[in-house]
């Protein structure tokens, strides 16, 4: 029996080329499924049986792995593949002590490994099955397939695409910074949750720094998200600090699921707040916060309802007024 | 003029200096969070009772290189360990906000120190 875990084999890997024409094109996923191979995807630490091991053996294999199909192979050579069903079956006709060679099933359908992603999504469709063993060219048994192997390989290959497109402006950076540049971030902000208020903006200020936008709209940008966030944690029950840039413009957007506000016009007034005693002696809560984000915001939303959620949208312009 | 000089010119308690050379131009008083954020210059000192991590992380979005806390109120660890991570001076003063700007308003006017 070969060595056990069902973990995907999708760490990220920086040889593989860049996906070169997605630049900001919402296909990306699309050429994803296109361009990985299903070896890119599979599960290739397999577990495995050998014909002679038992129904029971196979059993209790898939019980610890918390598997559902055990491949039966030796030296590499595929033979079959014992699945709950087969359990079932041994199970109800009392040989669950005899060999998986003869109770496997052996009518399988089996992709390749050098197969593109897409084939194996079509297949998934077609015949409802939950894994795919997977052979290579020499028919031998290279790996396993299961759905949430796909989702898994294509997050992780999302989050790289993403990591390619902030470094692909980072190395633009200098000249027209703010026009090429596309950074989006988001930070779960907790009720009360005062000794990390101020990380989300510290980190905004800091990778503003890095790609050297000009003090003022750090500042201005900078302090719009961490009255935001403040907000979020003061008055909400907690929410996201998001923000993004691109496109020439910074965008911070608080999003909270409650209590949201009464009287919005109110709430954006100077010295306004429903803020405690506690909160006003931390030096909060004196009413000044959306006033703030008003004053160094280029363009201002504020959208509520009393029982649901707040959004605010702060926009500052990186480079004058966008066309 | 430089924060080594301010502190020496003010006789200010220097809780923690990570960087004694960094310049100082102003100081501003506040004890509201927001109101700093709004108003106070870059390279200001910031003169306050806020003795907390939040009062760090606004002068570090504001870019004021110290905090002055004022009536010797105790400066809680979580902040000092907030002021190491972010290279903002920590500086303690019996005074109360009006005494400690007239201090500073005084070293910085005279040019007291000035590197």
């Amino acid at each position: 029996m070969s060595a056990s875990g069902s973990q995907a084999s999708v760490e990220p890997r920086d040889e593989r080329p860049a996906l070169g024409e997605t630049g900001n094109d919402p296909l990306v996923l699309l050429e994803l499924i296109q361009r990985l191979k299903v070896r890119d995807v599979m599960t290739s630490d397999l577990v495995t049986l050998p014909r002679a091991a038992s129904m029971q053996q196979a059993q209790e294999l898939m019980r610890q792995k918390k598997i559902s199909g055990v491949p039966v192979e030796e030296n590499g050579r595929f033979f079959g593949l014992v699945s709950i069903d087969d359990i079932i079956r041994a199970l109800v006709a009392g040989t669950i002590h005899e060999s998986c060679g003869r109770h496997m099933t052996t009518k399988l359908v089996v992709l390749e490994d050098d197969m593109p992603l897409s084939f194996a999504l079509r297949y998934f469709d077609r015949y409802h099955y939950g894994r795919f063993p997977v052979l290579n060219r020499d028919r031998r048994l290279v790996g396993i397939i299961c759905q949430r192997d796909i989702n898994r390989a294509l997050l992780v290959e999302l989050t790289r695409e993403l990591h390619r497109l902030e470094n692909d402006s980072v190395r633009q950076g200098g000249d027209g910074v703010a026009s090429s540049l596309y950074l989006l971030r988001e930070f779960p902000i907790c009720k009360y949750d005062f000794e990390n208020a101020g990380k989300a903006a510290n980190q905004i200020k800091q990778v503003l720094q890095e790609k050297k936008f000009p003090p003022k709209v750090i500042r201005r940008i900078a302090v719009a998200a961490y009255e935001l966030e403040i907000n979020l944690c003061v008055h909400s029950d907690g929410g996201v600090l998001s923000w993004q840039v691109s496109n020439g413009r910074a965008e911070v957007i608080a999003r909270d699921a409650g209590p949201g506000i009464e009287d919005v016009e109110w709430a954006c007034r100077d010295g306004t707040s429903t803020a405690n005693e506690w909160i006003r002696s931390l030096g909060f809560g004196a009413g000044m916060g959306l006033v703030n984000v008003r004053r160094v915001s280029d363009e201002f939303e504020i959208t509520s309802k009393k029982g649901s959620g707040t959004t605010v949208k702060s926009v500052i312009y990186l480079e004058g007024m966008p066309s | 003029m430089t924060l080594d000089a301010v502190v020496t010119a003010c006789n200010w308690e220097p809780v923690l200096v990570p960087d004694p050379m960094a310049e100082v131009s102003g100081a501003y008083v506040s004890d509201l969070l927001s109101d700093v954020m709004a108003h106070c210059p870059d390279g200001a000192v910031l003169i306050t009772v806020q003795n907390h991590t939040n009062s760090v992380a606004v002068c570090t979005l504001v870019g004021a290189p110290a905090i002055v806390i004022v009536h010797n109120r105790d400066i809680p660890e979580d902040m000092q360990a907030a002021a190491v991570r972010e290279g903002i001076a920590l500086l303690r003063t019996p005074d109360d906000q009006f005494h400690a700007a007239l201090m500073i308003g005084k070293a910085l006017g005279s040019g007291e120190g000035e590197s």
